[in-house]
């Protein structure tokens, strides 16, 4: 046997405060009315810092620290200096991009190889990519004058801290708004390194605003009356609240939140990049991704021999220490949606579906939870309707394209789609029919700074990435 | 000679292609006339044909769709005499017909401008397009009664969504004049349906169905009532266009945001290799 | 399991009787897609193999070694001071192990015989007329049996890529099976020359009608085209040697050969080894490298886990 020996990224590169307060105006400041809390390593429930808990007098801080920025120096800046920033934000994160990795994964608990190699170089792909649009909105193609919104308030989850971070800041800045930005309570430490580098990077006070906290400081900002936009990426259940609470308001709102992705695999599929596609579209971050091909659709000609490819590629994922470089599965963010997760994978049992998980052991300290997938799941089933956002993969069979289009198409969500067939004229044909915001064919879960992300229905509106996610941040 | 007695219409509904009267066997007297005051039912039933006209319509070709859309426009230059009648006037009838063969001539064009292909950073294919979102819900505005209908009308159809449209409930008339130009410029029945009577009986149902997938709030002037039908929409997420400032200069160029915001873009990905 | 393995196999050795079920079954194989397979295997190349499990690969990739000279320039006493290398990679450490094969043309065979007679390490000779393979079948049999007669246990062949380009999978499965039946008792390795296949699709196929012909190892290259071993060739053979072994219960060894020059590079292909096909093939018997400088950096990285010092090229002998 071949036994890969311990090797574990060193942390001494991240130098971790005991606490941190608010990032508002160009400095860390102490809450004003909140509180704190800590954040933890889900992997060892080792506490890593206490967080500020922003309050409502807080956030007003923060909205207006942005709205003065925005009506002194960020919006009347030309586009080619606040290009010049966001460049120079880029190649910082570029430099510290080790530091970032490290402390994304120790405050997250996803693997380092995907911190590393996915996670960081997206974040500074994204801050290079809207670098460029600041000073060429008028080549964007949404009218010939667009005009910034002012101020914009952003949740985001804790998936993928940084990566979120840099999908809402990014084109918000390029257009010229400013941001009070409000992390994951559970994750919130690398947004906290990200104020520190716009203090590295000049930026001006106030362009940039971290207000930690959990849900009750993410609805103050969100129903404060001084912001112009409201982006939020999670849940569909808060993405609903979100919607209702600025009704009648002039706020913009974009909205990314949950999916039920099918992933469709047919019976001339290239069946070993295929099984690749399927770990990679349920495993890849412990299956914490909205878009996460989490019903695996399967023709029933060729089922029986994918889900045994899929089960021996599942014997080879290493599950463990998320530092160490050989970790396939890290750990699961929170005692919470581990005990989500553990409650979906009981119900699946109960209503009959057939449970597989290959031999791993998991640490007796931290949040885990093995990869695991559903046979004979039907439509009916909870675990084929709800999105259970960890390593479990429902599996379903179907007989004809249109039958999979139908069952894709069957679910409130329309984030994402994958396809599998050597046919291209298949891969058109069911693209077109796919009710689906981004559709991997013969590919899963690739993202890119150029490329739009969103969903139909129930899976949000507004577009992340690329020219279209521009949009979202200007008055047209 | 005694003089003709006038054979005078009937204002019905417009859903599926067909022109019923309301379920509720009512109507109200407006602009001289006895017009259908659409029931909660009419809401559901237009929105059920506006869902069967989905699949045809989003699937019919881009340059299908310019050309009945321009036909609407050639309906309608034909009919300029009736709109008058109506009390329409003569430059907001031409107005109307111009802003029809306006968006006939995007239906080509919108994906082109607003989708291509995205420059990803590693071997592969990478297009976003534009498609329907699907079934839109319209709230015209009370005026102009004919133009601020088309406005609103055309924007959400050219893409390839179909229509529940509520009309102007003080002026009803120019749109019960514009569903018979419809009907009869081939348009698939169902892509449009005008629902006359009041807002607040047919719209709160519109924004709360969970069948419809975004609402078009333009002809709400009541703030109040726009934000609670708002509130209704977010149940299932509708796109939603917030209504139009009182002062809302309908004769300029419309802009392409009517039309995005009813549209999802879908991004498709495909290695390339040998 | 083993009932539908044994009505697989009977299955399977009916194809090789038609060109038209050869073809009807190799162009039935699942397709390969060049950007996954290329992805998957980048991945298992970022594997970080350290301390134990480095030192247990790089032994066990010392054993694998095929230690390979083919050259217009061999002679009888270039040969054998490389069988001597063979047997005893570092003259200064008894611990280190010999390795697999010395691989060298027909002629050169008897004077690694005598050196080598007895000692474990397996000795390979390339025949049919390598590296190009354009000869009469009659040459290329002769040259085979002239080699086993010589003294050769495993004979590496190349298959006739003209003939599987062209289609005529039957002409290049014919020419298998009669090489194979020279070869005797020797070890029959079969090379693809996957650098002029042009697509991973046709590695899949040259793999299996290797196989179904009776080929004991698939190899991908001669070492004398441009393209030579790489990652993701190797990946698509060994999931065919998975995928035959499951359909007929043979096992067929893989041997990538060219262009692995470092230990970083030959730990690579153990990672792909153990995750793509398991213990199984984690062997000298199942898994060789085709190569020669590699063996020095194998030592020199072998020394630094002992010794904690970085050692240089003066130290180790350059035969």
């Amino acid at each position: 046997m071949f036994e890969y020996a311990p090797a574990p990224e060193s942390r001494s590169v991240v130098d971790i405060k005991p606490s941190y307060g608010l990032f508002i105006d160009g400095e860390f400041v102490d809450p004003t009315d909140g509180g704190t809390f800590k954040s933890v390593n889900p992997a060892s429930e080792e506490v890593l810092a206490e967080v500020a808990e922003g309050g409502a007098g807080d956030v007003d801080r923060a909205v207006r620290a942005a709205r003065a920025a925005y009506e002194k120096v960020w919006g009347p800046m030309p586009g080619r200096d606040r290009a010049k920033y966001l460049f120079r934000i880029a190649r910082i994160i570029q430099e510290r991009s080790r530091e970032l990795a490290v402390l994304e994964s120790l405050d997250n608990g996803k693997p380092i190889k995907e911190s590393r190699d996915v996670d960081v170089p997206l974040v500074a792909a994204h801050f290079f990519y809207y670098a460029g649009w600041a000073d060429k909105l008028p080549y964007a193609g949404f009218g010939p004058d667009p005009k910034p919104l002012g101020v914009a308030a952003q949740v985001i989850p804790w998936n993928f801290p940084l990566l979120m971070l840099a999908w809402k800041i990014a084109p918000a800045l390029a257009a010229g708004n400013t941001v009070v930005l409000k992390p994951a309570e559970t994750t919130p430490l690398t947004a906290l390194l990200f104020a520190e580098i716009c203090q590295q990077a000049d930026l001006p006070a106030g362009v940039v605003n971290i207000v930690t906290g959990a849900g009750d400081t993410g609805r103050a900002l969100v129903e404060h009356p001084g912001v112009d936009k409201v982006a939020f990426t999670g849940s569909t259940e808060v993405g609903k609240a979100i919607a209702r609470a600025v009704a009648g308001t002039r706020k913009k709102v974009t909205l990314e939140l949950g999916g039920k992705a099918a992933n469709i695999v047919f019976d001339d599929a290239p069946v070993d990049q295929a099984v690749e596609g399927i770990v990679n579209g349920i495993f890849f971050n412990q299956g914490h991704v909205c878009c996460a091909g989490s019903r695996l659709l399967i023709q029933e000609s060729v089922a029986d021999r994918v889900l045994e490819s899929l089960k021996r590629r599942m014997a080879q994922l290493r599950v463990g220490d998320p530092l160490d470089k050989n970790t396939d599965i890290g750990a699961i963010n929170s005692a919470a949606q581990l005990a989500r997760i553990k409650e979906l994978s009981d119900a699946g049992s109960a209503e009959g579906a057939e449970r597989w998980s290959p031999p791993c052991e998991l640490p007796d300290r931290g949040f885990w939870f093995a990869p695991t997938i559903f046979t004979g799941v039907t439509q009916a089933h909870r675990i084929a309707r709800e999105e259970i956002f960890g390593p479990v993969l429902s599996v379903l069979t179907f007989r004809t394209p249109a039958e999979a289009v139908e069952k894709a198409n069957n679910t409130p969500y329309g984030l994402s789609a994958g396809i599998w067939t050597d046919k291209g004229s298949r891969i058109l044909w069911m693209a077109d029919r796919l009710r689906a915001g981004v559709v991997w064919a013969n590919t899963f879960n690739k993202f890119d700074p150029t490329s739009p992300f969103g969903g139909y229905k129930e899976s949000g509106y507004g577009r992340e990435g690329g020219r279209h996610g521009l949009e979202g941040y200007l008055n047209v | 000679m005694s003089e003709r007695v006038a054979v005078r219409k009937t204002y019905k509904l417009f859903i599926g292609g067909k022109f019923p009267r309301s379920e509720s066997g009512r109507s109200y007297i407006v602009q001289d006339a006895n017009v259908a005051l659409s029931s909660r039912k009419d809401a559901r039933d237009a929105v059920v044909a506006a869902r069967a006209a989905v699949k045809g319509w989003a699937g019919a070709t881009a340059y299908n769709r310019g050309q009945i859309l321009y036909r609407v426009a050639e309906m309608l230059e034909g009919r300029r005499e009736q709109f008058a009648a109506l009390g329409v006037p003569g430059d907001e009838v031409d107005a109307a017909i111009d802003r029809w063969v306006w968006y006939a001539g995007w239906s080509d064009k919108l994906p082109q401008v607003y989708g291509g292909a995205n420059p990803v950073a590693g071997p592969y294919f990478n297009l976003s397009a534009p498609e329907p979102t699907g079934v839109v819900a319209v709230v015209a505005p009370e005026s102009p009664a004919l133009l601020g209908l088309v406005s609103v009308i055309a924007p959400a159809i050219v893409t390839g969504n179909t229509v529940v449209a509520a009309a102007s409930p003080s002026a009803p008339l120019a749109a019960v004049t514009l569903a018979e130009v419809l009907a009869t410029s081939d348009l698939p029945g169902g892509v449009v349906n005008i629902l006359t009577g009041r807002l607040a009986e047919t719209v709160p149902t519109l924004a709360s169905h969970m069948d419809v997938n975004a609402i078009d709030l333009t002809g709400v002037a009541d703030a109040d009532l726009a934000a609670d039908l708002e509130v209704k929409a977010a149940e299932n997420l509708k796109r939603v266009l917030r209504p139009a400032p009182a002062d809302h200069d309908w004769s300029a160029d419309p802009g392409i945001t009517r039309m995005t915001t009813l549209l999802e873009t879908k991004t498709v990905w495909h290695p390339k290799g040998v | 399991m083993t009932a539908t393995a044994t009505s697989a196999r009977s299955d399977l050795s009916e194809l090789g009787r038609s060109e038209t079920a050869l073809r009807t079954f190799l162009h039935g194989l699942p397709g390969v897609d060049q950007v996954g397979a290329e992805q998957r295997a980048a991945q298992l190349g970022t594997r970080s193999i350290k301390t134990t499990a480095k030192a247990q690969a790089i032994d066990l990739a010392i054993r694998m070694v095929d230690l390979t000279t083919l050259e217009g320039a061999d002679t009888p006493g270039k040969v054998r001071a490389l069988a001597a290398k063979a047997l005893r990679p570092d003259p200064a450490d008894p611990s280190c192990p010999h390795v697999g094969a010395v691989c060298v043309y027909p002629s050169m065979v008897p004077h690694v015989a005598e050196v080598l007679r007895g000692s474990g390490v397996h000795l390979a000779s390339v025949a049919t007329a390598f590296p190009s393979g354009q000869a009469p079948l009659e040459v290329k049999l002769a040259d085979t049996r002239a080699a086993v007669e010589a003294g050769a246990d495993e004979i590496d062949m190349v298959i006739n890529r003209g003939a599987f380009l062209a289609g005529r999978y039957k002409e290049v499965y014919d020419e298998i099976v009669a090489t194979k039946e020279a070869c005797g008792d020797a070890h029959l390795k079969v090379i693809l020359e996957t650098g002029e296949l042009a697509t991973y699709d046709n590695v899949r196929r040259a793999s299996w009608l290797a196989m179904l012909a009776g080929g004991d190892f698939v190899k991908t290259s001669t070492g004398k085209v441009p393209v030579a071993a790489t990652p993701p060739v190797t990946l698509v053979m060994l999931e065919a040697v998975r995928d035959f072994r499951a359909a007929t219960g043979r096992q067929v060894g893989v041997k990538p050969a060219g262009g692995i020059r470092t230990s970083k590079d030959a730990i690579k292909y153990l990672v792909m080894v153990n995750e793509t096909v398991g213990p199984d093939w984690l062997d000298p018997d199942w898994f060789r490298f085709g190569a020669s400088t590699l063996l020095n950096d194998l030592l020199m990285q072998r020394t630094k886990l002992k010794t904690g010092v970085y050692s240089g090229p003066d130290y180790f002998t350059l035969d």
